[in-house]
């Protein structure tokens, strides 16, 4: 759905993105990693044209980019950055219908879209709606900030380092919200980080950038386990790779039929948490629970172990 | 200092004032004669009072002047052309003094036209542009106002300008222009003084005490919104009463009219600007500098001196730079009541309706404003370097 | 204590309007103050027209000061005027060392008498506060917040209409403020070179020594600008707090 073509940036002797080609699918999301100074947010910023390519060109369903105006361009095109941007002197609502109103709908639809996003955000409309960015927690701004971006119903939202400016617990929650948007709306995600758990946790592909060019763009699973180059293997770290391929999968996935005695778990929950569990109450099994509490099949320690090994 | 790179484009600023420049040297007159003083004028170009050598001269530097102007873009290159152009105007209208003076004549009047002024103000621009562009340190400016000051000087006593109406007027009241800088200088300078002394131990009190800052820097706000020539006015009534009671009052100068109400006006003026920029200046010293010295036994005093007015100085010094420049505009004001200084040619001037005395007391008044801004500059700029 | 400021602000503008439409009954209070019989309100013109012809340049100087100030400011914030930048500054700061009656003086020849010259020298003289804050108050816009609005689709007109502008506001209308209040004072000066305003007054009193006219001329300037500045700083207020900045 978005494919980069040999997208090179330089500002004069200094090439800071470098070649880049890759593929990006509809309604996934996509996360570039790497360290800071590697290109990643050059690269993000040159799909939307805040950053013009030097060469190269940036195809969205098969147009190119470059044949149009960018502020036009940049109206289809949710964009999400730290810090957020909220228009200090405008309300909550108002700024959710930023583009909209660019966009010229009408008053009754615009309403009725800023309470859908607030309320799909948890914020309550009536409380939230005529309050100001400074009078929210740092939490509710992130929110408000991507409900903005996601306003005029964009296909292609883009995310740089969104949640850099939270505390870890609210950090966790506003993954959980995005995967959760993403799924909802469909939306294509492309997300810049430098946290590879971040990158972990939400992609479904992750692309690692060094220096300008992509490393190796794959599945995290495949990242972790036929690293292409030392450096993403030293990004993905060496010390507990198999926790982290195990984290990878979810219980649900990989449960045989069968039941057992002892601890249960959820489907959803992380091969990685289930290992922690038995450990935890010294138990070889554990039974495997969809999310209304039928029984969806049991998993053992020896199954896990298997699926930690690099194979 | 280097220039900031550019790209190879026309300048846009080079255009308009070259542009200017132009239209100024076709359209507008180079000089003005006059038969006498009160007569009416005939215009003269720079062709009509100029041999035809010079003349060309003249257009061809003025071109080149321009070509740099809109093509190049090292600054260096355009200040020095620049200043070579002002030298080249400045030049040729000392010579259209001498030429349209018959010798001898002492009654004839020379003065610069419009299309002088235009040229002669384009062209100090394109070198204020070309010098602001060099981004100078503060010894650079001080070298530049230095040289600048030393080369019109040495122009100026050469008497190359001399046959132009406005040294007509200075030759007429040479005594009294001496007379009446000293004045000048001595209301600006004295009153900032005598300011200085009271407002720092004020700002002092104002930055120690909190309760009395509001209504201290209100009541001193308030005396800045009394126009300068009502608070001229106002305090001739006391102070002539004081000179009537006390008989030796006027051995020290002390009058209703003339030096000590503008004294006193200034010096009640100068008080805001020093004492706001004191207590500003001392809020921005670290309580933690303060704290630690505290804890090395310096005393309250010592603290004050040695630590906090060093480092709130660069700030407090500012507020005297505003309070000159602002005190030697005040004082052209106070010649309406008899307080000396440049501003009596100026008023004499308008008056008369007397272009040349108005710019023999404008002149003069804003070289001393500018002057005194950039050294001042300069001052605050080399404190904050060196705490850096 | 806002209760008391509001009263004393209602007592202040009564006293002004007061003394401007009935003067002669404030003539016992300024009586002791003259010699020789000399008459004690300003009798050589209508005092409310004085006032009202003083403000009308002051705020006619302004408007220009503020278009040109702004204006070259926002300007000068772009990228493509950016090289305009030191250079204008430099200008304004000269326009404020240029001591005002100087301006006056050398703009007469050209322009003549009246109020023209001293609408010069006011807008000369009062950009500088007006240029810097805009300036100032553009370039600490929150980069997020340009961010933000240049990659939601605002073209830069749009967002410099929406988001820099509305953000900049309160520093500007300070620098106007500022502006205003200094120029009130200034314009009396316009009186030397025939000026309709309060400066007639003064100078009326200074000529026939007359210390009644000197102080009606001066209080009633100083209360003007007082009124103005404590004025303008309710609106800004107001302002900030609706706009929520």
């Amino acid at each position: 759905m978005i494919r980069i073509e040999t997208l090179t940036k330089q500002y004069g002797p200094l090439t800071v993105v470098d070649s880049v080609s890759m593929s990006i699918e509809r309604g996934s999301i996509t996360v570039i990693v790497g360290t800071s100074g590697s290109g990643k947010s050059t690269l993000l910023r040159m799909i939307n044209r805040l950053v013009e390519p030097t060469s190269g060109r940036v195809l969205i369903d098969n147009n190119d980019t470059a044949t149009e105006p960018a502020h036009l361009l940049r109206r289809r095109i949710g964009y999400v950055i730290q810090g957020n941007g909220l228009f200090p002197h405008r309300t909550v609502a108002e700024n959710i219908a930023t583009v909209p109103t660019l966009l010229g709908w009408d008053g009754a639809r615009i309403s009725a879209r800023v309470d859908e996003l607030l309320r799909i955000f948890q914020l309550d409309p009536a409380e939230f709606a005529a309050k100001f960015p400074h009078q929210l927690s740092g939490g509710q701004q992130q929110r408000v900030g991507v409900a903005r971006a996601l306003a005029a119903e964009p296909a292609v939202l883009l995310m740089d380092e969104p949640f850099g400016a939270l505390d870890p617990i609210i950090r966790s929650k506003a993954q959980d919200d995005l995967l959760d948007i993403q799924r909802r709306f469909g939306t294509t995600v492309v997300l810049v980080t430098h946290d590879m758990d971040e990158a972990f946790r939400l992609g479904a592909r992750v692309a690692v950038m060094s220096q300008g060019r992509v490393l190796q763009y794959d599945r995290p699973a495949v990242l972790l386990t036929r690293p292409a180059d030392p450096f993403v293997s030293r990004l993905t770290g060496t010390t507990d790779r198999a926790m982290k391929l195990l984290s990878l999968t979810t219980a649900g996935e990989v449960a045989e039929p069968g039941a057992a005695e002892g601890p249960t778990v959820a489907a959803t929950a992380s091969l990685r948490e289930v290992l922690s569990d038995l450990l935890w109450s010294g138990a070889q099994v554990a039974t495997v629970l969809n999310a209304d509490g039928t029984p969806a099949g049991r998993v053992t320690m020896a199954g896990i172990l298997a699926h930690g090994r690099n194979s | 200092m280097t220039s900031l790179p550019r790209p190879h484009v026309i300048d846009r600023l080079g255009v308009l004032l070259s542009l200017a420049g132009a239209a100024a040297l076709v359209f507008l007159p180079f000089v003005v004669l006059k038969a006498n003083r009160i007569m009416p004028g005939d215009v003269r170009s720079v062709s009509e009072v100029l041999p035809l050598w010079a003349t060309l001269s003249f257009g061809v530097i003025l071109i080149l002047v321009a070509a740099t102007a809109i093509g190049i873009a090292d600054a260096r290159v355009r200040l020095v052309v620049a200043l070579a152009g002002v030298a080249v105007v400045a030049l040729a209208i000392a010579a259209a003094g001498n030429a349209l003076t018959p010798p001898g004549n002492k009654v004839v009047r020379v003065s610069p036209g419009t299309g002088f002024w235009v040229l002669l103000i384009a062209l100090g621009l394109m070198a204020t542009d070309a010098i602001t562009r060099l981004r100078p340190g503060p010894g650079m400016r001080v070298l530049f106002l230095v040289l600048f000051a030393a080369v019109a000087g040495a122009a100026l006593a050469h008497g190359m300008f001399d046959n132009l109406s406005i040294m007509r007027e200075y030759a007429v009241n040479a005594g009294r222009f001496a007379r009446e800088a000293r004045q000048h200088v001595f209301l600006a300078v004295g009153s900032l003084a005598a300011a200085v002394v009271v407002a720092l131990p004020v700002g002092v009190l104002c930055h120690r005490v909190p309760r009395i800052r509001a209504g201290t820097l209100g009541t001193l706000n308030l005396i800045q919104t009394i126009p300068s020539i009502a608070l001229f006015g106002i305090l001739m009534v006391p102070l002539g009463a004081l000179a009537a009671a006390v008989p030796w009052a006027a051995e020290f100068g002390i009058r209703g009219i003339g030096t000590a109400p503008a004294m006193v006006a200034l010096f009640l003026y100068s008080l805001l600007p020093v004492v706001a920029n004191t207590v500003v200046g001392l809020g921005r010293v670290s309580p933690a500098t303060v704290e630690a010295a505290r804890g090395m036994g310096l005393t309250s005093r010592q603290i004050l001196t040695d630590i906090e007015l060093i480092l709130a100085f660069p700030v407090i010094l500012t507020g005297i730079r505003i309070v000159l420049v602002q005190n030697i505009g005040l004082v052209t004001v106070a010649a309406l009541i008899g307080g000396g200084g440049f501003g009596t040619f100026v008023f004499q001037g308008i008056g008369q309706t007397a272009i040349d005395l108005v710019l023999l007391g404008a002149i003069p008044t804003v070289a001393l404003a500018f002057s005194s801004a950039v050294l001042l500059d300069a001052l605050v700029d080399v404190m904050n370097r060196a705490r850096q | 204590m806002p209760r008391a400021a509001t009263l004393l602000r209602l007592a202040a503008v009564g006293l002004l309007v007061a003394f401007l439409t009935m003067p002669q009954r404030f003539a016992p209070v300024f009586a002791p103050l003259t010699q020789y019989g000399a008459p004690p309100i300003y009798d050589q013109g209508n005092l409310l027209a004085l006032a009202l012809a003083h403000l009308g340049t002051v705020f006619l100087a302004a408007a220009a000061s503020t278009i040109l100030a702004v204006g070259l400011g926002i300007l000068v914030t772009r990228a493509s005027g950016a090289e305009f930048l030191p250079l204008s500054r430099t200008l304004v700061n000269i326009g404020q060392t240029f001591p005002p009656v100087a301006v006056l003086a050398i703009a007469v020849p050209l322009v003549g008498f009246g109020e023209a010259p001293t609408l010069i020298a006011l807008f000369a003289y009062g950009l500088l506060p007006i240029f810097e804050n805009t300036v100032s108050g553009l370039q600490t816009c929150p980069p997020a917040v340009i961010e933000a609005a240049d990659g939601m689709g605002m073209s830069g007109r749009q967002r410099l209409l929406s988001v820099e502008l509305p953000l900049a506001m309160p520093l500007i209308l300070e620098g106007v403020r500022l502006s205003l209040v200094i120029n009130i004072g200034t314009a009396t000066i316009g009186s030397t070179v025939a000026a309709k305003g309060l400066g007639e007054v003064i100078i009326a009193g200074l000529l026939s020594n007359n210390t009644a006219f000197i102080l009606q001329g001066g209080l009633v300037t100083g209360l003007m600008a007082i009124l103005i500045y404590d004025g303008m700083v309710t609106v800004e207020k107001r302002l900030v707090r609706v706009a929520h900045l």
